[in-house]
């Protein structure tokens, strides 16, 4: 039996889909079978980000209607074998999707997988409760900027009325100089106000834009900072007890024996 | 029976008249002696205006009587009924005023967004988080910081103060006065407390220890019992 676990923010432009995208890449890395299931209706973006968008051929909106089984929806990873993606429908109306339809879809998947990644929309809407719905746990993704911390507050709200358990946090896009002058919120400032715990933070990254407009999600890059960060994510979702990354830049040779006799590089 | 014996017993202080009403007769016994009585008193022209302080004993009257009183009053004469005095009072109206005296114990998070109300005074174990709101009739003490806005007094007791462990506020409110946050980025404060002051006719915020002389009664249920 599987764990579904959505990913929400409320605000948008956070991360949400990159999330979603990388941790459950990070997954199927460690041999898990991972479903994720993109409920953005009508701006679905999780295909592109998975490279996948060219193997669509039904959607969820599809399975919910009974144009198709949901097995025929399910465009399987050209990466790994055990990783699915349930595409969200570009064109149908955002009605067509109800919470006792996604329930029935997710409770089907769990037969089948060890995790669902559900992508929520930005938003507290009914797309929020749809993708809340059938979900075990969630995950807020949350910027170290006050607007974004505000919205991820309003959703663990939120998320304390549905019968799931409290939600855990990931910090996304820290920017280490910024923390460091005191330009943005720091870690302990966003934990103290959201007061859930934290499951990991992950450094901003140009690669991040690069590998998403590629469809090759990060996770599976070897040594960058970023890959590092969601892997752990999901290890520490295996019960794995995992270090939290620092935010210190990696310094090279020559710059630690400068830092070591004082020179400013 | 009764005819010996007077229902309806008037006595002349220097705040004006008192009237006793016996408690064992009927209302409507009461209301016919009371017009007897009124119809002997024939008032000067120009007379001032007499205060009425009923004394009811142990009889509960309903709105509906005690407007039947005083328009027997006050319709031919110039009396003005002050206060009605009774020894009893409604059950609802007392669970009311016990609910509006107590102090309520919450122990949570209130999240941006989320708007926590409540009748009488409030004691929050937890924070009020940016965008967050709490409303009490009464006063409201947060053990945990206060980012959002918290509002005291919300029917109109300007006595009633804010106290936090933390205070970083976006807005204070109480009664009717509000005052928000400065637009400089100001840094929080600890174990303050927010009242209004009446010479400056503003909310102000002071150290918790300024409560113990400016507010002695701060207990809802006192402070109630002391003003009516």
């Amino acid at each position: 039996m599987g764990e579904a676990i959505v990913i929400t923010s409320g605000k948008g432009g956070v991360g949400k889909t990159t999330t979603t995208a990388n941790i459950g890449t990070a997954l199927a890395l460690m041999e898990k079978k991972v479903c994720l299931i993109d409920t953005d209706i009508g701006l679905r973006n999780l295909d592109v980000i998975m490279g996948l968008e060219n193997r669509i051929i039904y959607d969820i909106v599809d399975v919910m209607e009974q144009r198709c089984k949901l097995k025929q929806a399910l465009i399987k990873d050209k990466r790994f074998d055990d990783l699915a993606l349930l595409p969200a429908a570009q064109t149908s109306e955002k009605t067509s999707i109800t919470m006792d339809g996604m329930m029935a879809i997710i409770s089907e998947l769990k037969q089948d997988y060890d995790y669902i990644i559900i992508d929520c929309p930005a938003g507290i809407e009914q797309g929020f409760q749809n993708a809340v719905a059938g979900a075990d746990k969630a995950m807020v993704i949350t910027t170290p900027e006050k607007s974004s911390v505000r919205d991820a507050d309003r959703i663990v709200g939120l998320l304390e009325n549905e019968s799931i358990d409290p939600p855990k946090l990931v910090i996304n896009r820290i920017r280490n100089h910024m923390m460091k002058n005191g330009d943005m919120m720091d870690i302990d400032d966003i934990i103290q106000i959201l007061s859930i715990d934290l499951i990991g933070i992950v450094m901003d990254d140009d690669e991040v834009i690069k590998a998403s407009n590629n469809g090759e999600p990060i996770a599976l890059e070897g040594n960058l900072k970023v890959s590092i960060a969601y892997r752990n994510i999901a290890r520490r979702i295996l019960g794995e007890t995992v270090p939290l990354q620092s935010l210190e830049e990696d310094k090279g040779m020559l710059k630690k024996v400068k830092h070591f006799l004082g020179i400013r590089s | 029976m009764l005819d010996s014996k007077q229902m309806i017993t008037i006595k002349g202080t220097k705040e004006g008249l008192t009237l006793f009403i016996d408690d064992h007769s009927s209302f409507e016994d009461v209301l016919s002696e009371l017009s007897d009585k009124l119809s002997e008193y024939r008032p000067k022209k120009d007379e001032p205006v007499v205060p009425v302080t009923v004394k009811l004993g142990d009889r509960y009257l309903s709105d509906d009587q005690k407007r039947q009183i005083s328009e027997q009053l006050s319709s031919k004469n110039s009396f003005v009924i002050q206060s009605f005095d009774s020894n009893v009072v409604h059950r609802d109206e007392a669970l009311t005023w016990k609910k509006e005296s107590d102090i309520k114990v919450v122990n949570r998070i209130v999240r941006s967004g989320q708007v926590f109300e409540y009748v009488g005074d409030l004691l929050l174990v937890g924070d009020i988080n940016p965008g967050g709101k709490v409303i009490a009739t009464g006063n409201v003490f947060i053990m945990g910081s206060l980012h959002g806005i918290a509002h005291a007094g919300s029917n109109g007791d300007r006595d009633a103060v804010i106290a936090a462990s933390f205070m970083k506020p976006n807005q204070l409110r109480i009664a009717d006065y509000i005052s928000r946050a400065p637009d400089y980025d100001a840094e929080g404060i600890y174990m303050e407390c927010g009242l209004i002051d009446e010479k400056e006719d503003k909310i102000v915020i002071d150290r918790l220890q300024v409560l113990s002389h400016k507010r002695k009664d701060i207990n809802g249920f006192e402070r109630r019992m002391l003003n009516g």
